[in-house]
């Protein structure tokens, strides 16, 4: 097991190479550079910005310095913010978009998995075909929709909550609703087809001819199975959320990182997209290693050991 | 023009209703503003920073040689007690007053002028809109490193409290521009320590009627008083927050909410319903403004390319958009129909001939035809089909999906709508990848100067590929006069070229729509009075008060 993590770890090297290399030309062909703006720059300025940061050197150059500004940790000046680097505007901004994820994740993981199992334990009923139903609503209904109605019924109308913004702790409560319904939805439909799959297995059987009553089966045989599904779903699911989500952000007017990730690309700034892409790819590729170790856990048929099967 | 002198004086008497239904008021205790501000600063550097978020933020925090008139925008005494010019109007003297004080303390002084003028020029400091000081003699070589030696440049200190700054030419407006950000001081104790780093909360050190308290990302910028301030007596303002709501619905349920005392503009489906509401109610106090803008919207032709090349056929089209049809059914607003390319400003109208009309009439559309014909295009169907761009927008869309039926309507002529992306629409534009696209310009500083000139031969911002040695001329003359009235009669006959050639389009000039709770005041003369604005909603919190308004 912990040669598979470390193999795993070492793979974050390359993957984080080619995203970056590839982010890095892909940007550089993109039409438009970060100091287009409606009013053009007059030619000599545009000389010196160029030449502040470097621009006016060969790309090839550019690449190389970028790179090692990159093994030394630094993702370099934004270019928009030219009075921060994109390390202190990631660190900033991440645990906001961090604390929504969470908060999201964990309402979304109650809400729908619970969902999903009180729709399986009756398949093909009204307490089943209820929930789904939210479910798919869930699913379809866009978070610009869910924002603003958030907004208008827990702000505006019964005002537990400020409308937007980022001044005391409760206002991370509406962006993580909104931010978890969607995902609730996803968790619901998948538990509820995970656990009805496992419902006809042989090991279900045997434990209900034992005599285990039904809650006993659903925590410790059915959930295990049942939960495979999801749990994949999982990993990129939390790297998503605890990223930050530009819609969410935007519609509550909340510092988090995930509104850069698109801002960043429609402003070309350089540094910034790819800090962002980099800081996501790792994210993604840990998230991917815990829910494969995990899976190790759930699943006996899974094993990592080169011994093994 | 006509309406929008219309438009005004109905606001006007609207203004004098309210003023006799006004309530009683008590000033409040808490005199804390919070304002919607649209998007997160690039920075809080005066010398670098180019958009109106940062200039709102920039205009509270420091203060120029001059500082403006909150209604007018014409030149107040502001670091500058006062000042007087050569009698060829190159070379300017400013006396600084001896009680201008920096946040922490430090006198503000000549030569910290000197420092950041030369700081803003600077190749180092590569600023975006160096070129606003480009009327600084030798500016412009030394920000291109053709003259290394600052002190060749026209700005110098004569003694503590004495500015000398030579010119270029006679600039007329010269001593407006004083009162804007890129001529604002900033402190060299401070600079020089922090570098790059300086405008960080904690360290930024400011001039104006406020300081910085607190800058955080995406969330607000919180200014307090500046006790410092050598006019703070004249100040109520305690503090100000201005909050980058980027969603114009989300700004707009914060105002709803109590949370904003005032919004940075109302989302374009509100506005009907505000408009109505205050109709109903004329004798309450109204929230929804509506401010004529010093900005224009317009299309741009690009006169190399068939079949823009012909004036014919651009004033065939030019005259077949119903620009009052795009301003009452498509944006909504209240815009101002555009009949000239240059808004009204500080005294300068368009009254010239070639004034467009700004509805369509059946005259209008014969008139197109017969030029159409003369430009060889009788059927319309031989035209090469005429591609207009975009950036992608909704608003722009809809108008281009007007205009695009306009000219099918009128004249037979095929439009295709293409949409890009913003900066991939900028390249094309500056390429010259277009036949007709969307445009807009925001005046910089109250004078048809910058407006008018963009369209000199290869100006950077004309892009349409025109050129006429007679407009050239007129903004050259316009340049090197000292007479308003004449300055002002090179301008109408520039803006008579560029409306008889046409390598633009004209469509309407906008306006800033803002709700404001009732509690908002001004201080105008020393009295408290109803808010007001400027065409540049350059709005200074010093001349800001808050009341308790008796229910």
């Amino acid at each position: 097991m912990t040669k598979f993590i470390l193999k795993r770890l070492l793979i974050i090297i390359p993957v984080l190479w080619i995203v970056a290399t590839l982010t890095f030309f892909v940007m550089r062909m993109t039409p438009g550079g970060p100091f287009d703006t409606d009013r053009k720059v007059p030619e000599e300025i545009l000389k010196n910005l160029e030449a502040k940061y470097h621009l006016d050197e060969p790309l090839a150059a550019q690449y190389l310095r970028y790179m090692g500004m990159l093994l030394q940790g630094d993702l370099g000046p934004s270019f928009r913010y030219p009075s921060r680097t994109v390390n202190e505007i990631i660190a900033e901004t991440f645990p906001v978009s961090a604390l929504i994820g969470l908060l999201g994740l964990i309402y979304a993981l109650i809400l729908g998995v619970g969902a999903g199992i009180f729709a399986a334990s009756k398949p093909n009923t009204k307490r089943d075909f209820l929930p789904m139903t939210f479910a798919m609503l869930g699913i379809s209904l866009p978070s610009f929709v869910i924002g603003p109605l958030f907004m208008l019924v827990f702000a505006i109308n019964l005002e537990w909550f400020n409308v937007a913004g980022w001044t005391e702790a409760k206002d991370a409560v509406l962006p993580a609703l909104t931010l978890g319904t969607m995902y609730a939805a996803y968790f619901a439909r998948l538990s509820r087809a995970g656990i009805l799959d496992m419902v006809h297995q042989d090991f279900i059987r045997t434990a209900k001819a034992k005599g285990l009553p039904g809650w006993l089966i659903m925590l410790r045989h059915t959930l295990k199975g049942g939960l495979l599904s999801t749990v994949s779903f999982l990993g990129p699911a939390v790297a998503a959320m605890l990223t930050g989500s530009l819609v969410v952000e935007t519609i509550f007017s909340v510092p988090g990182l995930g509104r850069f990730f698109v801002q960043s690309a429609l402003n070309r700034d350089y540094t910034l997209v790819l800090g962002c892409v980099l800081f996501l790819a790792v994210f993604i590729v840990l998230m991917n290693l815990i829910v494969d170790i995990a899976y190790a856990f759930m699943n006996p048929k899974v094993s990592y050991d080169s011994n093994g099967t | 023009m006509g309406n929008f002198f219309k438009i005004f004086s109905v606001s006007l008497s609207f203004l004098l209703l309210w003023e006799a239904d006004a309530r009683s008021y008590t000033v409040a205790k808490q005199q804390l503003i919070k304002v919607g501000n649209a998007t997160e600063p690039k920075d809080l550097d005066p010398a670098t920073v180019t958009g109106t978020p940062e200039s709102h933020i920039l205009d509270n925090l420091f203060e120029g040689l001059m500082a403006y008139q909150p209604r007018t925008l014409d030149p107040i005494p502001g670091v500058a007690e006062s000042w007087s010019v050569s009698a060829d109007g190159k070379v300017y003297t400013f006396k600084l007053r001896k009680n201008a004080r920096w946040s922490d303390g430090v006198e503000v002084t000549a030569q910290d002028f000197v420092y950041s003028w030369i700081r803003a020029l600077s190749p180092k400091t590569a600023s975006e809109y160096a070129y606003q000081l480009f009327y600084v003699k030798n500016g412009e070589a030394f920000n291109a490193g053709k003259i290394k030696d600052p002190t060749q440049v026209g700005i110098k200190a004569l003694d503590k409290y004495t500015l000398q700054v030579s010119l270029e030419n006679p600039t007329p407006f010269f001593v407006r521009l004083t009162s804007f950000h890129t001529y604002y001081p900033v402190p060299p104790h401070v600079v020089e320590k922090e570098g790059k780093e300086w405008t960080k909360e904690g360290k930024l050190v400011s001039n104006g009627p406020f300081k910085l308290k607190e800058w955080k990302l995406n969330r607000h910028i919180h200014l307090a008083r500046n006790e410092h301030y050598w006019d703070k007596e004249a100040v109520m303002m305690n503090e100000v927050i201005f909050y980058p709501v980027e969603n114009t619905d989300t700004e707009e349920k914060m105002f709803v909410a109590g949370d904003l005392h005032m919004t940075s503009t109302v989302p374009t489906l509100k506005v009907p319903f505000y408009q109505s509401k205050m109709k109903q109610n004329p004798n309450q106090y109204q929230i929804y403004k509506n401010v004529p803008n010093l900005a224009v919207y317009f299309y741009r032709f690009n006169v190399r390319k068939k079949p823009m090349d012909d004036p014919r056929v651009r004033r065939a089209l030019a005259l077949t958009v119903d620009r009052k049809l795009i301003v009452e059914r498509v944006t909504r607003g209240g815009q101002l129909p555009a009949g000239s390319f240059t808004p009204t400003v500080a005294g300068y109208f368009y009254q010239g001939q070639h004034t467009l009309p700004v509805s369509v009439t059946p005259e209008a559309i014969a008139e197109a035809k017969k030029l159409l014909k003369d430009a060889g295009y009788e059927d319309p169907k031989t035209m090469p089909k005429i591609e207009l761009l975009y950036n992608t927008n909704e608003a722009h869309k809809q108008i281009a999906i007007a205009i695009q039926q306009m000219w099918n309507k009128n004249l037979g002529v095929e439009v295709e709508l293409f949409n890009q992306e913003w900066k991939v629409y900028l390249d094309s534009e500056n390429k010259g990848n277009f036949n007709v696209s969307r445009a807009g310009w925001v005046g910089d500083y109250p004078d048809p100067n910058t407006f008018l000139d963009m369209f000199v031969t290869n100006g950077g911002n004309n892009k349409t590929g025109w050129s006429n040695k007679d407009y050239d001329k007129m903004i050259d003359m316009a340049a090197e006069t000292l007479d308003q009235a004449k300055r002002f009669d090179y301008f109408q006959k520039a803006e008579d070229l560029l409306l008889t050639e046409l390598p633009i389009l004209p469509i309407y000039f906008y306006t800033q729509q803002k709700l404001i709770s009732e509690d908002v005041r001004m201080l105008e003369e020393g009295k408290i009075t109803e808010w007001y604005d400027n065409i540049t909603d350059r709005l200074l919190y010093k001349y800001y008060v808050l009341v308790d308004v008796k229910k």
